[in-house]
């Protein structure tokens, strides 16, 4: 047999390009600390006052409150609805034609510009709904595929016979989507809930159009700044953002490993 | 099914349709806005502009993510799952976030300029920042994950025996690479290509963050027009270019796919 080795061209290649993906990180986390009042890298002198600027700025601590809500209620909105879909989907897949699968995620294939665009022509302004209610359905909307998709994958691995068995044995067709259905997806419905959150907190083309006078949300607060100041605020407030999705991917491992040991 | 579907039918597809409408309904007559686009030299240079950065920035993702996917498909198991989380990260963290980095970058009290002013390269500090290079290099950073993961999956599956066969038959690495695998990662390839194309066609973030005012790109023009000149139907008109290019590039890419590979669906 041909022994597969790589060559150290290639490791070098990848070495440089994981330098060029994560460094970047590095000195942003780096330039956080410096006790400068413009941005610098190297930092100069150690500080840790740029943090405690964030929390003096009031617009980022309403922003990040307005975004964590956006974010979370989307979600539950969008798997809300996104779960039967994918579960119909899997269910029912080979009976349906197959542009079907493809309608929900077209919010992924769809410019975010645009769709912000004309959510604001649309809704925001035809319709005249207030500013979170807009926000909310914008975000619930361009999460729903990564629901779809990620709990339909989780799906594939599902044995719906199962479902017939608790159906067969006298189980409401409803309950036993409750009882049978969602334990068995669990694993699946935190990772796309993970994955939409994030998408939702980090959103900025949809949001820009729909924010107004005193709500807006977090990146767009993070945009306007940077675009005006050139401090290190910023920097030491996207350590904190990694810091935070970090933890979340963390915390969410955790319980997930644990629940499945209680079970 | 219904409830999701009629969320995106109500929430996305009415109010894009009507968008598109609305450049069609202007009094001036149908197709004047299109006209009027394409009448100004400014709009065309801002297409073109955004169309050659869209380009370029896909073919960096191309030359950095095929060695890359190629090195983590290769990689023990463990090793590879470590390599795929390192590539997702950056992925997860914020656009703002991560433009701002090149800010820091390329700013005058910056990296870049601090290494250049150390090896006498130049005198003092040059502006590197708001040029077309740093929104090249602020997309790159952002889509060169999505390359990657595209070509790992496609990677992943194809069949080493193949490689093998191929050199124990002679061939050289080179060779092996360009006849052998390089065929079977077109699937990757593209779909890597339509997304990475399309993600810095439509790109907001990082051209206002690192083009700044003067590097107008087609999403820039868009707001600009909605929310400053107020012209909704300019902007739509942007909002319409936009998404046939892309709906144009989906639909040729998928198309190229499964005539180079009938098993893709």
């Amino acid at each position: 047999m041909v022994t597969r080795r790589r060559s150290p061209w290639l490791s070098l290649a990848a070495f440089a390009v994981y330098l060029f993906l994560l460094g970047p990180l590095v000195i942003v986390a780096a330039s956080a600390v410096s006790d400068t009042e413009y941005l610098a890298f190297p930092p100069e002198g150690f500080s840790l006052r740029w943090f405690e600027r964030i929390f003096e700025v009031s617009a980022f601590l309403d922003t990040f409150w307005i975004s964590l809500q956006i974010a979370v209620a989307g979600t539950v909105l969008a798997l809300a609805v996104g779960i039967p879909a994918a579960f119909a989907l899997k269910r029912h897949g080979v009976a349906l034609p197959s542009w079907m699968g493809t309608f929900f995620v077209l919010p992924i294939l769809v410019p975010e510009i645009v769709f912000g665009f004309s959510l604001l022509r649309s809704v925001s302004v035809s319709l005249d709904l207030p500013i979170i209610p807009t926000l909310l359905i914008g975000h619930t909307v361009i999460v729903l595929p990564y629901c779809v998709r990620v709990v339909s994958a989780s799906l594939a691995n599902f044995d719906f016979s199962a479902q017939e068995a608790a159906i067969s044995l006298g189980c409401p067709p409803v309950r036993s989507f409750f009882a049978v259905v969602l334990p068995n997806i669990r694993a699946g419905i935190l990772a796309a809930f993970i994955l939409a959150f994030i998408t939702s907190l980090n959103n900025v083309p949809v949001s820009l159009f729909l924010i107004g006078p005193g709500v807006s949300t977090l990146p767009i607060q993070m945009l306007i700044y940077v675009e005006n100041f050139f401090d290190p605020t910023i920097a030491a407030l996207s350590v904190l953002l990694m810091v935070l999705t970090v933890v979340v991917m963390a915390v969410v491992e955790k319980t997930l490993g644990l629940g499945y040991f209680v079970r | 099914m219904a409830p999701a579907g009629l969320v995106i039918l109500v929430i996305l597809v009415l109010p894009i349709l009507d968008t598109a409408r609305g450049t069609l309904d202007a009094a001036a007559g149908h197709g004047q806005a299109y006209l009027d686009f394409f009448d100004r030299g400014l709009n065309r240079g801002i297409l073109w502009r955004t169309t050659k950065l869209a380009l370029i920035v896909t073919a960096i993702a191309v030359v950095l993510g095929l060695p890359t996917a190629f090195y983590i498909a290769r990689s023990p198991q463990a090793r590879r799952s470590m390599l795929i989380v390192a590539a997702v990260f950056p992925l997860l963290t914020g656009t703002v976030v991560r433009s701002f980095a090149w800010i820091v970058i390329l700013g005058r009290n910056g990296l870049l300029n601090d290494v250049l002013l150390w090896s006498g390269l130049i005198g003092e500090p040059i502006g590197l920042l708001y040029t077309e290079t740093a929104i090249v290099l602020g997309l790159a950073y952002l889509f060169t994950p999505l390359m990657i993961l595209s070509l790992v999956g496609v990677l992943e599956n194809i069949d080493h025996d193949l490689m093998d066969a191929a050199r124990s038959l002679g061939a050289t690495p080179a060779a092996t690479f360009r006849q052998v695998t390089l065929p079977l990662a077109v699937p990757g390839l593209i779909v890597g290509s339509v997304l990475v194309f399309t993600g810095s066609f439509t790109a907001y973030t990082t051209p206002v963050l690192l083009g700044g005012q003067r590097n107008t790109v087609l999403a820039t023009l868009l707001y600009r027009e909605a929310m400053v000149e107020f012209d909704w139907t300019a902007a739509s008109t942007i909002a319409v270019i936009m998404m046939i290019v892309t709906v144009a590039i989906v639909l040729t890419m998928g198309w190229l796919a499964r005539r180079m590979n009938p098993a893709v669906e």
